[in-house]
């Protein structure tokens, strides 16, 4: 029972997980994209195309991770080189995104979609517990994983993640410095657009293998929200979307082992959950000043 | 070669004109080219999304009552923009305002007389300020940042929503349908014709008071000085804090305001769902209207223009929806850019000087 | 009204009268509350209007509006129609009930039929199906087949028809197996494929080894399919997303009766009514059986042909949740009953909200 619930919290955390790294990446660099539910939704409804009409699971991953990358650097063009306000263009991206994604979507109504295959690691797989839990996932699953290991060494052990959280903090004296904050803005805005595709991706061609439109269904929005509740940590995003899946999934556990409080109080328990970690963890003053990006959300234009 | 943004010395009057129309002219283009990609006639598609709505008095009525919520919402969160506090939970603030607005005729239906209607506006407005107070007090209590908190409030009011219009709040004689019971004509607001109430006078008294708000008054001025810079606020003595919660008041209270009117001018009764996502439409028009009363109120009989269109295209050429939504986002995002260079004129510095320069600064 | 908009009006109307002048003889318009690519509630009415304008032709011109949410925007909606000439406008979502009476007392000559509510007028009539004789079916079929003599069932909101359809699935079982379970996990959504997946799966999870919806998306099906349980269709036949896991699906069929109004409306005797039909007339429908041993089939069908011959489904001796009988042996439950229910019959394992 135990091992099928954390399976099931692996597949919910997922998408979430994914699509908060690239923000997180993106709000790093002092970017603040509300385009993510939009980005993503074209990433599904790309993948299920593609995995539709070419029956590759890989080429559809790829599809999706560029038809985010492509609403992203729409979005990166207007916030980073035209200057446009950050949290009205994110929403006109999302959208336009809902819109272009049920345009491009009309023709897939109804057609049952391929799944992502389980990758089989000999010797692991077959382990009792450990193997189901944590060796008999798709790719994206990993990949997921493998993405906040990455984050996390590249923001804090390298040269390009200093510069990074550099231009996200201040940006006139990394610009003194001699750093391009225009370009390295952009390239952060197109990751988080790939992360965005990526896990919109995930939704159509792993978690529900369809496609229907508004499938995200709010996800992008509860990213958003784990890189704040992470306090702009990548460790702490993991354990931020593990902890939304598994309080959406255990509600749907206890209603059916028999517990009856409102449905809609169980429903809302996710979003009140956040609000009150959100306030614990900003309350501490020292530990919130110390990551969140001080240029979050401001432009910069640079002058000679 | 390169593109660079330079900032006016003063921003351009000129482009502050053009912006708009060269915008509209681009979503007109757009809107063209979508038209001729799903098969359609162009011109009569514009004609009838951007044209036919503004010349019959039906639809010119329906697009009034479309656009007064969203007018006084985006108006509430103007004043919280030009502050820097980035309240997008309007929704919630109308839903719960409305909630607060509506238990008089629901719970005390024999409570009917003239002064009915005045005490919901009032609880209506009170309770949308107090719900957006909420991310208001965690921000300045605890530094929480209010984006996230007022989002996720969003889901808890329309769930508290769904809760009493299904449970406690259901109407009694409705044969346990999740709705509440209609209000009585005392708790009604009084119509001007066909489905326009007063609540459009409201709107633009709103409009006019806010407008001669910060552009006279001394709160005004703190309102843009502390948005500009909150170290200059700060000297002149302003407090950052007390401005947070007077804008997140302010805005919740507005929305309340609109969720309470919208209640009881079209609705007349509680639904499980009650606004079809004015809380997020008023941001955009928010900044449709560069967050300036006046402009507010233009914005929101125009991007109201957009949904009666879309309706109409869909109803007589068979097109879904999904048009109407990409010709906003596409509107939205030409202002955005068009505005760009009221502040900015583009410069082309050739890659071999910029280069140079780089250099130089590297030294 | 000024001058200038008068003006105004009448070039419109002569505009909009040579754009409208087509060979119809009526326009049937159609309110949507979803997308019509949910392949669910709102896809099967447009298949509905599409049946209307195959079985027509020219004869019969229609248009619809989608996802126009229940509230002040779907009076609007349905106003327009109303104004553009439309002949017949059905509204299909039980939140368009006073929109549309509002509506209906400005034009009185337009008729309306309003689908899941209660309240009519001289030009409104309303029209639903009676669901629960496809959920008593299938709550057989589960009692059959269910090796863990529990069923999951993932519910939307708590309204009569959710309610009545879980009593039924629950009834059907029980006439084969007395102490078959439903476990019951609401998710407060019509629509949201990742969530139902999530309670299909903690249903399974918990001991469920048949899965259904009253739901939208195919979503829990597809789970059923991956964790080898069985399950149920909902809305529209979606076999095609589980071969193997689905056993039969309660397909809603507009179509026949979106025929037959608007030849009343078109042959001039249309009344408003109160339609609730079923199985008998077609107006819900048994996708074909899948996964199933013969003497099931046989079963369902005989259950099937029993029902369409005018049997109830709620036929007691029934009991409520707390014991109360609520009809005696052999009566039956009468559909003001049914389509107001709000309480479980005993046995359900769950609590409605007050």
């Amino acid at each position: 029972m135990f091992e099928a619930i954390l399976l099931t919290v692996i597949t919910a955390a997922t998408p979430l997980l994914i699509a908060a790294i690239g923000e997180l990446v993106v709000e790093r660099s002092g970017v603040l994209n509300l385009g993510v539910e939009g980005m993503m939704i074209m990433g599904a409804v790309v993948g299920f195309g593609v995995a539709h009409h070419t029956g590759s699971g890989f080429l559809a991953v790829i599809a999706a991770i560029l038809a985010g990358m492509l609403m992203s650097a729409l979005f990166g063009v207007f916030v980073v080189y035209l200057a446009t306000n950050q949290v009205a263009t994110g929403l006109a991206l999302t959208i336009l995104g809902l819109g272009v994604s049920g345009m491009i979507g009309e023709s897939f109504i109804g057609i049952p979609g391929m799944r992502l295959p389980e990758l089989y690691i000999p010797g692991l797989t077959e382990l009792p517990f450990i193997g189901p839990v944590l060796f008999s996932h798709d790719g994206v699953v990993y990949a997921g994983f493998a993405l906040v290991f990455l984050t996390s060494y590249v923001l804090f052990r390298t040269r390009m993640g200093l510069i990074l959280r550099a231009v996200g903090d201040n940006h006139t004296s990394a610009h003194a410095l001699g750093y391009s904050v225009l370009k390295i803005r952009f390239l952060a805005v197109l990751f988080g657009g790939a992360c965005a595709g990526l896990a919109g991706g995930y939704m159509s061609l792993a978690y529900t293998p369809q496609w229907v439109e508004n499938m995200i269904a709010g996800r992008g929005w509860i990213a958003l929200a784990l890189v704040v509740f992470a306090s702009w940590l990548p460790w702490r995003v993991v354990a931020g979307a593990y902890l939304f899946g598994a309080v959406t999934v255990l509600t749907f556990h206890a209603q059916a082992i028999g517990v009856t409080i409102p449905s809609q109080f169980l429903s809302s328990l996710p979003y009140l959950a956040t609000v009150v970690v959100l306030v614990i963890i900003s309350s501490n003053r020292r530990l919130t000043l110390v990551n969140t990006p001080a240029c979050l959300g401001k432009t910069f234009i640079p002058d000679r | 070669m390169r593109i660079e943004l330079v900032k006016r010395k003063n921003s351009s009057t000129t482009m502050a004109v053009l912006s708009p129309v060269i915008a509209v002219i681009l979503t007109l283009i757009s809107g063209a080219i979508l038209f001729a990609i799903a098969g359609k006639d162009p011109i009569h598609g514009l004609y009838l999304f951007f044209i036919q709505p503004l010349t019959d008095s039906w639809s010119i009525q329906e697009l009034i009552v479309k656009a007064t919520p969203l007018v006084l919402i985006a108006c509430g969160l103007a004043v919280c923009y030009l502050s820097n506090n980035w309240n997008i939970g309007a929704e919630g603030q109308f839903i719960f305002g409305a909630l607060c607005g509506s238990f008089l005729p629901i719970l005390f239906p024999d409570f009917d007389n003239w002064l009915t209607l005045p005490l919901m506006l009032v609880f209506g407005t009170l309770g949308g300020a107090l719900w957006g107070l909420i991310p208001g007090v965690l921000k300045t209590r605890f530094n929480t940042n209010e984006i996230l908190t007022s989002l996720m409030l969003v889901y808890v009011a329309s769930l508290l929503l769904d809760y009493l219009v299904r449970g406690p709040w259901r109407d009694p004689d409705g044969y346990n349908f999740p709705e509440s019971r209609i209000f009585s004509d005392s708790a009604t607001m009084p119509l001007i014709d066909g489905r326009l109430s007063v609540s459009c006078l409201v709107a633009v008294a709103v409009v006019i008071v806010l407008a001669l708000m910060l552009s006279k008054s001394l709160k005004g001025f703190e309102i843009r000085v502390m948005g500009e810079s909150p170290r200059a606020g700060g000297f002149s003595g302003f407090s950052q804090k007390g401005l947070t919660l007077f804008s997140f008041a302010i805005a919740g209270g507005l929305a309340g305001l609109a969720g309470t009117m919208e209640v009881s001018s079209s609705l007349n009764q509680l639904l499980p769902s009650i606004s079809p996502g004015y809380g997020f439409t008023a941001i955009i028009v928010a900044f449709l209207g560069r967050l300036n009363p006046i402009g507010i109120l233009i914005a929101g009989l125009v991007l109201s223009l957009s949904y009666i269109g879309g309706e109409s295209v869909q109803a007589s050429m068979g097109i879904s929806s999904k048009i109407a939504s990409v010709i906003q986002g596409l509107l939205l995002c030409y202002v955005l850019v068009c505005d760009t260079f009221v502040l900015y004129q583009i410069r082309i510095v050739s890659t071999l000087r910029s280069g140079a320069q780089k250099e130089a600064s590297d030294v | 009204m000024n001058k200038f908009l008068k003006a105004a009006v009448a070039a419109t109307a002569l505009l909009a009268s040579s754009a409208v002048a087509s060979a119809a003889d009526l326009k049937a318009c159609f309110v949507y509350i979803g997308p019509v690519g949910d392949f669910g509630w709102t896809y099967q009415h447009d298949q509905g209007r599409k049946d209307v304008e195959a079985h027509f032709g020219d004869r019969v011109e229609t248009a619809f509006l989608e996802n126009i949410p229940e509230g002040p925007d779907s009076e609007r909606a349905i106003e327009r129609f109303a104004r553009e000439g439309c002949g017949i406008i059905f509204t299909t979502s039980f939140g368009y009930m006073n929109p549309t009476l509002k509506v209906a007392k400005k034009y009185p000559d337009v008729k309306f039929e309003h689908a899941t509510g209660y309240k009519t007028a001289d030009n409104v009539a309303t029209y639903n199906s009676r669901f629960h004789e496809g959920r008593y079916i299938i709550g057989q079929i589960a009692a059959k087949m269910s090796k863990t003599g529990t069923a999951g069932y993932i519910a939307s909101f708590p309204i009569p028809e959710v309610v009545a359809g879980i009593n039924a699935f629950l009834y059907g079982a029980q006439s084969i197996n007395p102490d078959f379970k439903v476990k019951v996990v609401w998710v407060n959504t019509w629509f949201d494929p990742g969530k139902e997946a999530d309670a299909a799966k903690a249903l399974i999870d918990q001991g469920a080894d048949i899965i259904t919806q009253h739901t939208d998306s195919t979503a829990p099906l597809q789970v059923a399919q991956e964790r080898g349980v069985h399950g149920f269709g909902q809305a529209s036949d979606m076999v095609k997303f589980a071969p193997d896991a689905q056993y039969t699906a309660i397909i809603d069929n507009w179509g026949p009766y979106y025929i037959h109004r608007i030849q009343e409306v078109l042959d001039g005797n249309w009344e408003s009514a109160q339609t609730w039909e079923g199985l008998a007339t077609g107006h819900v429908v048994m996708a074909p059986y899948t996964n199933l041993p013969d003497d099931v089939v046989e079963m369902a069908k005989e259950t099937e042909a029993k029902i369409a011959g005018g049997w109830e489904p709620f036929t007691g001796p029934l009991m409520k949740q707390d014991g109360t009988e609520v009809v005696g042996e052999g009566d039956a439950l009468d559909p003001g009953a049914i389509l107001g229910m709000n309480w479980y019959i005993k046995g359900v394992d769950d609590k409605l909200p007050e």
